[in-house]
This record gives C-alpha cells, sequence and structure tokens, in this order.
C-alpha cells in the first residue's frame, strides 16, 4: 500500500503539533509559580505555526491521499484561527491572574483546539474533519470549566460537554450512513458518489447528509440548536468566550463549506429550503433575544447567534460570491468578537458572572480609547460603513440576492436595523450615562494592545476590503 | 444457519437491554447490559470483524464495565423510590411506539441503490486485525495520530478539572 503523506500538507498542523508537547513540557518544567514560560512558548508556537502557513499558502496540495489538503482555502481559515488564538492568549494572563485560574494548561488547551480546528478546515476526509472537531471540542469542554470554583462556569461546560456529545452522536450517524451509502469517507469520492447517481439521494443518503448537516448546525449556534450558546458563552470564562465565540465558528463554517459547498451538485439537493428556514429564524430569533439583555456578555452571545445566521445566507446561496463573502466575513467578526470580549471583561467591575451593560457607564471619559474602540466593535458588528463588518454583510447579502434569496436577505436587514437598537445601546451608555462610584480602569497593556489590534483590523479590512476578498475569493476556488 | 444465529442473538440482545431498563437492582442492570454488550460483539464476528468483536469485549465490555460496577459498588446507591406519574409512564410507551413504527416504516421503505456502498461485498480479508493493523498505520496514520492528539486533551482535560489544586 502505497500512499504519499506529502508532510508540507500539514505543516501549520505539525508546528502546532510540537508546540503542545513543548507547552506541556515547559510548564511542567518551569515551575508551579510561574506561568510565563508557557504563555511565551504558546504566543512563540502561534507565530512559527502562522510563518508556516503564510510560507506554504495554497501551495502544499493534498497530503496522505486526499485526507488533507493544504490549499488556499485551509490555508486563509488558519491563519484566522492563529490570529484568533493569538490575540486571546495574548491578553489572557491578565484575567488568568484577576481570577487565580493562572494554569499553564489553559494555553495547552488552547493549542489543541485550534490544532482540531485546522483540520477541520483542511479535511478532505469525513473522518478527519470528525477527529478534529471533537479534538476541538473537547478542549473547548475543559476551557469552558476553567473557572473551577464558579458554578457557572461549571454549568457551562457541563452544558457543553452534554449537547455536545449528544450532537457527535448526530454527526457520526450521519457520517456512517454516508460510508455505508458510498464505501468510502473521503469527500472526493462522495462528491462523484453525489455527482454520478441517478438518485443521490436515495437509500440512506439523503438521511447521512441531513445528520451530518444538524451535528454542524449545532457547532454554529444555529436554531434551532442554538440553546446551548448563551449559557456556555456566559459561564465560561471571558477570553475563552472571545475565542469560542470567533474560532469554532469559522471552523464549523470552514468545514460546512468543504463538505457542501459545490455549485454543481448542490442544486440537485433540498437543503437550501432547509437552510432558508433556519438562517430566518437564526437572524430573527437571536436578534430579539439580544434586545433584552442587560448582560454585555449574553447581549454578545445571542448577537453572534443572529451573525451565524447572516452567515447562513452566504452558505444557502450557495455561489462563489456567498462562499468568499463568508471568509472575509468569518475572517473580521473574529476580530470584532474578540476586541468586544476582551474590553467587556476589563470594564467588569462586580467580579465575574456579572457582566453588567451599566458597566460601560462614562468609559468615554474615563478611558476615551477603549470607549472610542468599543464603539468600533459596536458600530462594525452593526455593520456601519466603511467598517469591515459592512463589507462582511455586505457581500453575502450580494450573494444573497444573486441566488434569489431575496426575501431572507429583505429579513436580514430589517433585523440589521433592529440591532442597531442593541449595539449602539453600549454606545449611549459608555457616553451618555452618568453613574456614581465608578473606579478607573485596571492598567493592563496587553488588553489595550489587544483591542488596539482589532480595531485596526477592522478600520483598515473596512478601509481596504479589496486584497481580503480577492484572497477569499481565490481560496474558494482552490476548494473545487 | 446464519439466519438461525442471528433470530437468537437478537432475541438475546433485546431481551437483556430492556432487563438493562426494567431491574430495579443497578447491579443486575450492569450484568444485563455486558450481556448485551458481549451478544454484539458476537454480532460482529458474524459480520466478519473479527476485530471490532475484539475491542467491543475489551473494552465495553471489560474496561468499561468493570468501571461502571466500581462505581455503581462504591457509591452505595440508596434505592431509588418509586416515583413518576402513571400518566407520565403510558405517555412513554406512546411515544417510544410511535417512534419504533415510525422507524420501522421508514428503514423499512428506504431503496437502496444497486451503486451503494452497502451492497457492495467487502475484499478478501476486510476487518482482520492484521488488515487493520496495516491500514491503521498506512493508510489512516494520521487519523490515528490525531486520535492520539484528541486523547491527550481528555486526559489533561480530565485532570485540569478533577484536581482540587493544581
Amino acid at each position: 500500500m502505497n500512499i504519499t503523506y506529502n508532510l508540507p500538507a500539514i505543516g501549520t498542523q505539525l508546528v502546532l503539533g510540537a508546540g503542545v508537547i513543548l507547552v506541556l513540557l515547559a510548564d511542567l518544567l518551569t515551575g508551579k509559580k510561574n506561568r510565563d514560560v508557557a504563555y511565551q512558548t504558546t504566543l512563540t508556537v502561534l507565530v512559527l505555526a502562522g510563518i508556516i502557513c503564510v510560507m506554504k499558502w495554497g501551495s502544499a496540495g493534498a497530503g496522505f491521499g486526499g485526507q488533507v489538503f493544504g490549499d488556499g482555502f485551509a490555508s486563509f481559515f488558519n491563519l484566522a484561527f492563529l490570529a484568533i488564538a493569538f490575540l486571546v492568549v495574548f491578553n489572557s494572563p491578565n484575567y488568568l491572574k484577576r481570577n487565580e485560574i493562572d494554569h499553564g494548561e489553559y494555553y495547552m488547551l488552547i493549542l489543541i483546539a485550534v490544532l482540531g480546528m485546522t483540520f477541520m478546515s483542511s479535511a478532505g476526509d469525513l473522518l478527519i474533519f470528525f477527529l478534529g472537531l471533537e479534538t476541538m471540542s473537547i478542549s473547548l469542554y475543559v476551557l469552558a470549566g476553567f473557572h473551577k470554583s464558579r458554578a457557572r462556569s461549571n454549568e457551562s461546560s457541563l452544558k457543553y460537554l452534554l449537547l455536545g456529545a449528544f450532537f457527535t452522536g448526530f454527526l457520526l450517524y450521519g457520517i456512517a450512513l454516508i460510508y455505508g451509502q458510498v464505501g468510502s469517507t473521503n469527500l472526493a469520492d462522495i462528491t462523484s458518489y453525489l455527482a454520478g447517481s441517478a438518485n443521490p439521494l436515495g437509500g440512506y443518503m439523503g438521511v447521512g447528509l441531513a445528520l451530518l448537516l444538524v451535528g454542524l448546525l449545532f457547532k454554529m449556534a444555529v436554531v434551532p440548536f442554538h440553546f446551548w450558546s448563551p449559557d456556555v458563552y456566559d459561564g465560561a470564562p471571558t477570553p475563552v468566550t472571545a475565542f469560542m465565540s470567533a474560532a469554532p465558528k469559522a471552523a464549523a463554517f470552514a468545514a460546512a463549506l468543504r463538505i457542501f459547498y459545490d455549485p454543481a451538485i448542490s442544486l440537485g439537493l433540498p437543503w437550501d429550503k432547509t437552510l432558508w428556514i433556519a438562517a430566518a429564524l437564526t437572524i430573527t430569533l437571536g436578534n430579539f433575544a439580544a434586545l433584552a439583555q442587560s448582560s454585555i456578555k449574553r447581549m454578545l452571545a445571542y448577537s453572534s447567534i443572529t451573525h451565524a445566521g447572516y452567515l447562513m445566507i452566504g452558505l444557502a446561496a450557495g455561489n462563489e460570491l456567498g462562499a468568499s463573502g463568508m471568509l472575509y466575513y468569518l475572517f473580521t467578526y473574529g476580530f470584532m468578537n474578540v476586541g468586544a470580549f476582551t474590553i467587556a471583561w476589563l470594564v467588569n467591575r462586580r467580579g465575574e458572572g456579572n457582566y453588567l451593560l451599566s458597566d460601560f457607564a462614562q468609559l468615554g471619559s474615563r478611558n476615551p480609547v477603549m470607549a472610542l474602540l468599543m464603539s468600533i466593535f459596536m458600530l462594525s458588528l452593526t455593520g456601519i460603513p466603511p467598517l469591515a463588518g459592512f463589507f462582511g454583510k455586505l457581500y453575502v447579502f450580494s450573494a444573497g440576492v444573486k441566488a434569489g434569496l431575496i426575501w431572507l436577505v429583505v429579513i436580514a436587514v430589517l433585523n440589521s436595523v433592529v440591532s442597531v437598537f442593541y449595539y449602539l445601546r453600549v454606545m449611549v451608555i459608555m457616553y451618555m450615562r452618568e453613574e456614581e462610584g465608578l473606579k478607573d480602569l485596571e492598567k493592563a497593556p496587553t488588553v489595550a494592545i489587544t483591542a488596539i489590534l482589532c480595531g485596526l483590523v477592522i478600520l483598515l479590512l473596512g478601509l481596504f476590503p479589496g486584497p481580503l476578498l480577492d484572497l477569499a475569493r481565490e481560496s474558494v476556488l482552490s476548494l473545487l | 444457519m446464519e439466519a438461525i444465529f442471528f433470530i437468537i442473538l437478537s432475541i438475546i440482545i433485546i431481551f437483556s437491554s430492556m432487563m438493562v431498563i426494567l431491574k430495579k437492582n443497578p447491579i443486575a442492570s450492569v450484568l444485563f447490559l455486558i450481556l448485551a454488550l458481549f451478544s454484539t460483539a458476537a454480532m460482529y464476528v458474524m459480520l466478519m470483524a473479527p476485530f471490532i468483536a475484539a475491542i467491543q469485549i475489551i473494552v465495553y465490555a471489560g474496561a468499561i464495565m468493570v468501571l461502571f460496577l466500581f462505581v455503581i459498588m462504591l457509591l452505595n446507591l440508596k434505592k431509588i423510590n418509586e416515583g413518576g406519574a402513571v400518566t407520565l409512564k403510558i405517555l412513554g410507551v406512546i411515544v417510544a411506539g410511535l417512534m419504533m413504527v415510525v422507524t420501522a416504516v421508514v428503514l423499512r421503505s428506504v431503496a437502496i441503490p444497486a451503486d451503494s456502498g452497502f451492497l457492495r461485498s467487502s475484499p478478501e480479508g476486510f476487518g482482520t486485525v492484521e488488515n487493520v493493523g496495516m491500514t491503521l498505520f498506512t493508510t489512516y496514520l494520521l487519523p490515528f495520530e490525531i486520535a492520539s492528539f484528541l486523547l491527550l486533551a481528555a486526559i489533561i482535560g480530565a485532570v485540569v478539572l478533577a484536581k482540587k489544586k493544581l
């Protein structure tokens, strides 16, 4: 049996895998009191993996007999995961020390989660996709419960674990049925089966694909599989929430594009109707639930449900513009969310668990830079030009119009208008509300740098969306 | 001949699975679960998958069941009082029955296309320990390695969550 391994195809993953072991050993050897070595090693590993990713951009080809791809699509998403993880890890020590959960395992688990995601985005085989997803999920279950002494964190972890395990069952059952029908778990084989079969959804194929889709929709937190996400996001330590709302969602969408995106075939499947309904429900429900929240963390959790709904439009459209719009959207959305959550925990003054919107009162005069950055994130999440959030929405919506999903886009646009209310409320509180007894913000240079970086990325990608969109388009083309 | 074995095994599996939930004594439930898992292993042997059968016995009927038994014995469970409204039980039976009917109808109505993998015969030596080992370390080397990271995450995670002082 001869297969070419072509290790460069998994260059990024190799660096990350070695990094996991390295961080584990470094933390073991450098003692209990000091987590700096683990922290620095993690950052170095993420940067190195990023360098490898950029160096091998889209040129590595297929590896392990078509089980993984080092194509542009994988590189694009891997770079996004690495950037998000870097920003999250970069400002984590402050938070971890403040809450006395400063353990080296935190960094290692984040690295393993990123490793799992990179395999999801580069999977050419359902087996690799599934293992990547589980690797990511197991690390996230633990990270969500990392704040062991807090009941909310335990609840978050347990809820995520139980529901996640339940939906893994769906996913695996779907994969098993597809395997039974096609006789292979390789995506290329599945695609050629679908293209060549007279009745592609005959037998157990339709059920299998549906179950697979359900498993993915759960990870994306799309209605009706969204119930876990507000509680999990609310209970998890906030840097972990920032990470969870950005990277795994992108990974799930990346996997969905890998598995389902093929303009030539998706025409025969009735799944655009399913996605249509799911998208409309997700956008509307997420939006109206976000209106009622008094906690910034829960508000952002519901807002991330809504954004998953917007992204679903790109998936439902199933055309090239939709897919490349989704890539652009996911890339920029990660920065907005990381920035917003990071500022949220810096501003929070009532201790973990009570992230009230009123904590932001007078931030405009207490710390004008942070207030400005938070405004940028909120405006970008709303989709106000010329910020990156606007272009993400624009591309996805116009893809929807192009694919004839006019009514879905109308629903989405109306909902965007509604969303202005709760995003702008944060700004109103920051600049206009007076409140007594406010403390100055804790001095945290890493947090400031993270927020400034996120703000700059959003601003620059908003002012000059062309290059990233071209890159996204190229990446999508490498998918076919 | 195969059909007779299949029917006998199925009856044992269904019977023991029922007993798992019907027995009041948890130890008896667990012992019936072991029986169910053993008979499933026998099914795998009939399907020409000796490796899976061995794994089924070693991992499920062996390791996991021993853990179950230990936990039950150590916890020293008290008698669970017979709660639950009768209407709830009747409702449960109705829902489960309907579910079974629907599943049976759907499964029977599905026509499996001739080119499907379900109907393809497996190649010579498929599923033997030797061949599974060969493919695991050649074709499926990468999934095997990813699984090792998955387990590493699970081990570290269990320690992180369970240990009182890190």
